[in-house]
């Protein structure tokens, strides 16, 4: 599994960053958390609200910022 | 051209069809006068009918949907009803007195009327919320 947090590296970005990081602590798994704050790659993701969090190439939210606990049902 | 930081966030998110006729052409042009006029930003129609993961859930973050059709056929509208999203202001070309054909012609005067008609229906949305 991999997670991608799209994002020009806003605070909102970065929130989401650490909460996905943090999410990935809690589920106990080892899974690779990248930032990609390129923005014609964020746009290949058909994605025009930021941040976002991609799970394995599937833009699971755009324009949000999840807490931990809820990206962690995400990586069960 | 530079692309500007997509974090802020989308208030009004503008859908049109872009259909075979001069109707539709002109929703997709008042749609895109409509963004550079800032009264919202223009999304994809086709993102939402290809289940294209990043244009759904960018589409669930607006706070106001718009629907651009250019006749009664609705393909915008029922696409975003089939998608499972709330239409907050809509309007068919058709509806403003242009009449169909398949010649392809855009009037600007058209566009403006259509474009100036959503511009004013957001306008007292914005007003009432």
């Amino acid at each position: 599994m991999k997670i991608e947090i799209l994002g020009m590296g806003c605070a909102n970005c970065n929130k989401l960053y650490q909460n996905a990081v943090e999410a990935v602590k809690l589920s106990g798994k080892e899974i690779e958390v990248t930032k990609v704050e390129d923005i014609k790659t964020i746009m290949g993701y058909g994605v025009l609200s930021t941040p976002a969090l991609v799970i394995d190439g599937i833009v699971k939210v755009a324009g949000k910022v999840p807490k931990a606990e809820d990206i962690k049902e995400w990586i069960k | 051209m530079t692309e500007k930081c997509l974090c802020e966030p989308n208030e009004v998110i503008i859908f049109s069809c872009a259909g075979s006729s001069n109707v539709g052409q002109i929703a997709n042009q008042a749609a895109i006068k409509l963004t550079h006029g800032g009264v919202g930003r223009y999304f994809c129609l086709a993102g939402i009918g290809g289940h294209v993961s990043g244009m759904i859930e960018s589409t669930k973050a607006g706070k106001m949907l718009v629907a651009i059709d250019g006749c009664s056929v609705a393909c915008a509208k029922r696409t975003l009803e089939h998608a499972g999203f709330q239409i907050h202001e809509y309007v068919q070309s058709t509806d403003l007195g242009i009449e169909k054909n398949h010649q392809f012609h855009v009037d600007p005067a058209d566009v403006e009327r259509v474009s100036d008609h959503i511009a004013s229906l957001v306008s007292k949305r914005r007003g009432l919320q």
